[in-house]
Formats: C-alpha cells, sequence, structure tokens
C-alpha cells in the first residue's frame, strides 16, 4: 500500500515537472505543431498549388526549425487532398484536426472547399490561412474569429486588373467566369472596379459552367458584340482552354484584348507565353521579382524540381509567418495564436509591407499588376511578367470602411 | 435574341457536333456489332491526342503524321485490350464489361497524368494547330477558324465512309453476319473472332482520331475524355445505341443544340442533351433511330 502511494507521489511529482518545463519552452498540444495543408493533390489545381504547396510549408516548417532551436523535430507537415469539393474539404478538415490533431489548416484552393473548410475549423477553434481560395466572402459575410485570407482575394484581383486595363483604354468589356463562388465573386468586383473607373459592360457577363472545355459560344458572341476587353474569370485548365481558342479564333487580331481575372505562371507554363502576351494580370508575387524572391526561389527549384508558383511561395510565407506567431505566442493553441497574428505587421520575400487587420483577417500586401512578355523579350526560361504597377498594401485590398466582417 | 448570333451559334455548334459524331460512331460500332458498352471510350479519345503530343515531343513529328499514326497506334492498343481483357467477358452480363472499362479508364487517366508530369512537367500541354489551318476565314454572317471548319469536313468524310463500308461493301456484309449469327458465319469459314477485334481497333482508332483533331483546339490533359464520354453515351441513347445514322446525326444535333442554348440560355448548355434524353427515352424508348427491341 504505502510503495503504491509512494509511486503515485512520485509520478506525479514527475507529470508536474514536466508541465513546468514544457511552460518555461512552449505550450503544445500533444507536443508537437502540426500543419495541415488541405490542397489539390489530383485536379485541376495541383500544378498550381498541390504537392509544391506542401514542398513550400514543409521547407518553411525546417527553415523555423533550423532557426528556433526550442521547436526543434516538433513541427510536422501533411498535406492531404480535397479534390476541390465542398464536401470533400470539410470531411478532411474535421478528421485532420479530429484524428492527426492538426493546429492549423493550410492553402485550400478552390474558394468553396476553402469557405467549407472555414467554416468546420471555426467550430474546432482552428486557425486557417487560406493562400490560395480567392473568394472575398472569407473576410466579409463569410469571415471568423480564426480564418485568415493570405496573398490575393478576388478585390484585389479585379482592383488591379480592372483599374490597369481599363486606365489603359480597354474601357469596354464582356466577361465570362465559372459558375461557382469563385467566378460569381470575381464577376461582381471585376464589374465594380471597371465602372469606378468610368468603363462600362456591352453585355451582362455570362456564367460557363464549371470545368468547362469549350468557350467557342461566347467567343463568337464576343466577335458579335465588339467589346475592347474579353474578360475571363476562369483559372487553371478552364483558363488555358479560353486562352487557347480566343486564339484561334483570332480575336485579338480583330482588335479584341484579353483581360485576365486570375492568372498563375503555370497556365502561361501550359500554353506558351505567346499566348498570352500583352494580357495584364495582379499577382501577388512572382519569382523573378527581385534577389530576394529569386534567391528563395532558387532554393525551391532545387528542393522541388520546378519553379515555384505564387500560391507555393504564398504557402512558405503563411507557414512561417503562422510558426512565428506559436513562437510569440508560446503555445499552438487556437486563441493564442489568432490573439499573436492580429495586428502583427512583417515583411519577408513574398509579403511585403504586409499587415495582419485584426478587424477582418485580411493580410494585407503590395501587389503587383503585371504584363505578360511575349517569349523574344524572355530572358531565361520562366521570365514572363513585366511590371507594370505595384499596389501599395494598404490600397490593394477592400478598404476596412467597406468590409461586412463581424466576429 | 438576334438572328445572326443565333446563326452563327448552329453553325459553332457543328463543331462540337462532329467531336460527338465521331465519337458516337465509334461507341454504335463496337456496340452494334460487338455488344460492349466501352466506358473507355473518352479515355481512348484522350489517348489519341496524347499519343499526337507525345509523338511530337520524342520525334518532332507534327500534326499531319500524328492525324494517321495515332488513331492507328490508338486502334492497336484497343485491339490488344480487346484480345487480352474484353474477350473473356463475351457471354457474361454486359455490367462485367462496363466494369472492367470504366477500370481501365481511371488506370489510363492516372497513368497519362504521371508520364507528362514526369516526362514533360506539365499537366497540360499546347499543341500548336498546323500552319496551313491556322488563321480565321470571313464567312460573311461570321470570322471562323479555318481548322473548326476543317474538322466539321473531315468528319463528314469519315462518317460517310465508314457508313459505306458497312451498308455497301462485302466487308460490311461479313462483320454484319458475324454479329447477327457467329455460328452460321464461322461455318463459311471465316474467322469471326479475328474480325470482332478488327471492329474494335476500329471503333477505338476512331475515338483516337477525335482526340487528334481535338488536341488543337482543347488543352490537352489526362481528364479530356472524362466529361466529353458522357455526353457522348447520351447522344448514343438518343440516336438509338447501335444505330450508326442514328449517332451521326444525332452528334451533330446535339452539338447544334447545346450550341444554341448556350446563346440563348448559358446555364442550360449542358443540361439540354440529358433533357433531351429524358424525353425521347419517354416517347421512343429505343432511340431516334433505332430498332424496337423484338425487330433486331
Amino acid at each position: 500500500m504505502k510503495k503504491a502511494r509512494l509511486t503515485a507521489l512520485i509520478a506525479t511529482a514527475a507529470l508536474f515537472s514536466v508541465t513546468a518545463a514544457l511552460a518555461q519552452g512552449a505550450k503544445l498540444t500533444d507536443n508537437v505543431v502540426k500543419v495541415g495543408v488541405l490542397t489539390d493533390l489530383s485536379g485541376v489545381y495541383s500544378e498550381l498549388s498541390g504537392p509544391g504547396s506542401v514542398k513550400a510549408a514543409q521547407m518553411a516548417a525546417d527553415d523555423f526549425m533550423a532557426a528556433n532551436a526550442a521547436y526543434k523535430g516538433k513541427v510536422q507537415v501533411i498535406g492531404v487532398d480535397h479534390q476541390n469539393k465542398a464536401d470533400v474539404a470539410s470531411n478532411k478538415a474535421a478528421e485532420m484536426i479530429d484524428r492527426q490533431n492538426v493546429d492549423v489548416l493550410m492553402d485550400l484552393p478552390t474558394s468553396s472547399a476553402a469557405l467549407s473548410a472555414s467554416e468546420v475549423a471555426k467550430g474546432k477553434k482552428i486557425p486557417v490561412m487560406v493562400v490560395t481560395g480567392g473568394t472575398t466572402a472569407l473576410t466579409n459575410e463569410k469571415c471568423n474569429k480564426y480564418t485568415f485570407h493570405y496573398a490575393y482575394d478576388n478585390y484585389m484581383l479585379a482592383n488591379g486588373t480592372g483599374t490597369a486595363v481599363t486606365k489603359r483604354g480597354g474601357n469596354s468589356w464582356y466577361i465570362i467566369y465559372p459558375n461557382y463562388a469563385f467566378g460569381q465573386d470575381l464577376d461582381r468586383q471585376m464589374t465594380a472596379a471597371i465602372k469606378e473607373n468610368g468603363g462600362k459592360l456591352v453585355t451582362a457577363s455570362d456564367a460557363t459552367p464549371f470545368p468547362n472545355t469549350d468557350f467557342s459560344s461566347y467567343l463568337l458572341k464576343a466577335q458579335s458584340l465588339k467589346p475592347k476587353i474579353f474578360g475571363t474569370m476562369q483559372a487553371g485548365n478552364d483558363l488555358v482552354n479560353v486562352v487557347k481558342q480566343y486564339n484561334e479564333f483570332g480575336l485579338k487580331k480583330q482588335g479584341i484584348g484579353l483581360g485576365i481575372g486570375l492568372l498563375f505562371e503555370t497556365d502561361v507554363a501550359a500554353l506558351g507565353q505567346d499566348a498570352f502576351a500583352g494580357a495584364l494580370a495582379t499577382v501577388p508575387w512572382y519569382w523573378n521579382l527581385d534577389q530576394r524572391s529569386r534567391d528563395w526561389s532558387a532554393k525551391f527549384e532545387k528542393a522541388f524540381g520546378k519553379k515555384p508558383t505564387w500560391a507555393q511561395a504564398g504557402v512558405y510565407s503563411a507557414t512561417m509567418t503562422y510558426l512565428q506567431a506559436v513562437a510569440r505566442a508560446k503555445s499552438d493553441n487556437g486563441d493564442a495564436v489568432v490573439k499573436a497574428l492580429e495586428g502583427h505587421r512583417f515583411s519577408d520575400f513574398f509579403a511585403r509591407s504586409a499587415y495582419i487587420r485584426p478587424q477582418d483577417h485580411r493580410v494585407t500586401l503590395d501587389v503587383y499588376t503585371v504584363q505578360v512578355k511575349p517569349k523574344a523579350q524572355a530572358k531565361e526560361a520562366g521570365d514572363i511578367f513585366t511590371k507594370v504597377a505595384t499596389i501599395p498594401s494598404a490600397k490593394a485590398f477592400t478598404p476596412l470602411a467597406e468590409t461586412k466582417c463581424k466576429f | 435574341m438576334n438572328t445572326q448570333l443565333l446563326l452563327i451559334q448552329v453553325f459553332n455548334g457543328l463543331v462540337n457536333g462532329a467531336f460527338y459524331a465521331l465519337l458516337s460512331l465509334g461507341l454504335a460500332v463496337i456496340f452494334g456489332m460487338l455488344r460492349i458498352v466501352n466506358f473507355m471510350h473518352g479515355a481512348l479519345y484522350m489517348l489519341g491526342a496524347f499519343t499526337a503530343f507525345a509523338l511530337g515531343q520524342a520525334f518532332g513529328l507534327g500534326f499531319w503524321p500524328a492525324l494517321i499514326l495515332a488513331p492507328l497506334i490508338v486502334g492497336a492498343l484497343g485491339m490488344v485490350l480487346e484480345r487480352t481483357l474484353l474477350s473473356r467477358l463475351y457471354g457474361l452480363e454486359p455490367s462485367y464489361n462496363l466494369l472492367l472499362t470504366f477500370g481501365l479508364t481511371l488506370l489510363t487517366q492516372d497513368l497519362v497524368k504521371q508520364v507528362m508530369l514526369s516526362q514533360f512537367a506539365v499537366s497540360s500541354a499546347p499543341y500548336t494547330t498546323p500552319d496551313i489551318l491556322t488563321g480565321v476565314v470571313n464567312l460573311g454572317f461570321v470570322v471562323f477558324p479555318k481548322y473548326r471548319l476543317f474538322v466539321i469536313a473531315l468528319t463528314l468524310v469519315i462518317c460517310a465512309v465508314v457508313w459505306f463500308v458497312i451498308e455497301k461493301t462485302r466487308v460490311g456484309a461479313i462483320i454484319r453476319a458475324s454479329t447477327e449469327n457467329p455460328g452460321v458465319t464461322r461455318a463459311f469459314g471465316i474467322d469471326v473472332s479475328k474480325w470482332v477485334t478488327g471492329v474494335f481497333g476500329v471503333g477505338v482508332g476512331l475515338a483516337g482520331l477525335a482526340g487528334v483533331l481535338a488536341a488543337p483546339i482543347y488543352s490537352v490533359e489526362p481528364y479530356m475524355g472524362a466529361e466529353l464520354i458522357i455526353t457522348t453515351f447520351a447522344v448514343v441513347v438518343i440516336g438509338g445505341l447501335g444505330s450508326i445514322l442514328g449517332s451521326v446525326v444525332t452528334g451533330f444535333a446535339v452539338g447544334v443544340l447545346a450550341a444554341v442554348g448556350a446563346a440563348v440560355y448559358p446555364p442550360i448548355a449542358n443540361t439540354l442533351v440529358f433533357i433531351l434524353m429524358a424525353f425521347v427515352l419517354l416517347v421512343r424508348p429505343s432511340g431516334l433511330f433505332g430498332l424496337p427491341e423484338g425487330a433486331r
């Protein structure tokens, strides 16, 4: 009996000392910070985010552990496929949080998937860093205390590209958009930006099925309507098909320019940059923006075999930002990390003059309006963008006065 | 709705219709002769496009050689599949070959994806239109890509040839006899199983051809056949299972209908074909050109 009591006493003491030791360092659930990259590992967006995003998150984890001895061996990264489906995304999010104990969800291409995963994570008080999903609902009517929106959003795309194109004389538009959360939202934002700058739509925008391969009906419609700009809000493979057919129908020669809502480096690579030459788009970053970006990209290329897209670079930056917040909070508890993230100002190779707005969790940063170079002007492989304008962090995103977020 | 736009859409619909017609023609030949529901047809269409792309990358072959070679390669692959796998399922329930071909579809898509990513470092590839067919023609009411006109013309020729061979020649007579009554045909000294393999190869080759034709229009990617095959099956059902004339006419008709639908009310474009299918099945269960069950 005495022996048993003694054992219990020693065990309790041991337990206390462990807890005390942890409290001095950091309070980590199951002693690990687990980053869950919830992304498209097999579908239309797998090339622009997917496995490259998982690799980027892993690089951030490795760099973070190397710089913070206290966290050595304590950061893990897992990648899970959500197939761009909202229902799969919410199931996987729940499973990752409940069974695999992830402490943060990362990436989330496809707006509908991002929205549903964000809803699940809110219920379980787990932070979400949306990098590749675009809908502005994430920081407006569907915002919540645990969701942060990194890298870009539809307002920033529309505001950047719509303004730049309209001001350069492209003041009459015909727009098509894929018929799901992202496309509907981007069409609304783009239309607003065009009208604000004195442009007009020649006819109401058309919704196209998603995914879709044949866009000839809309291109023929554009031919007969003769707008100055044919605006496409499609992304990924759908965008590649639109642009391929835009060239096939010879719209450029007929004086109809191309306005692209969302452009990734991989889209340009898939079709050759000449097909896109002259088109304007807005991006949060590109690999040869400056020396700092080139250095990081060289590291990524060495590890992954390909140059990073801005989505993948964004995942690295978001993962690092999250981990640094964990270090500041000395805990991976959701509420504690959220508090450490809110109001944080920082600058890294990806996010310049970045600020995490406490009011709606929009992460603002400098973004760039770029024009696709013709192949003849490219200095090296992957040299595709010419910077047209830098939109400063404070001006690139929805003004706080207009946000509908309440939490 | 202005009439010019409508006219344009009718014309444009013929292009998509050409792809539906080519694909459903292959399906109809295979089903009509062999009673195989070939769910793999979409994947073989994709293989046609991919082979054209790969031939260009590996041997620098352009569009014209690919137009001949890719269907032959895909057709040959089809014959191997028929001999090694499908032939073992004859006499069993149709659901077996449906499952087999569906499984093969998934396998093919993922294999192509792996090859593309590992060999070419892209998951969707560009394919350029041959020089002579690049550019547009002003048809008066519309400016239309030359290449698309070529697709319509070539498809019409191919459909006519297939119909002629099957309905009017001795080869066609043997094929029809082999499927109508294999026992008696064998008794005439004809090797029925060889003919069956040949017909399957031709049907699959047509899918490969459609794929090569599609490569300059759509991006070449592993899942390009997945969506198309659903519509194609609807076309086959509307036209009447196994009817050659039915699949060609319905293919073009559905293409036009979807294009006009897209102009009038875009969200309905992709649903229209299924509404039509439901309607036709209610009124004529054997399809527009199909013979009622008892008449076969």
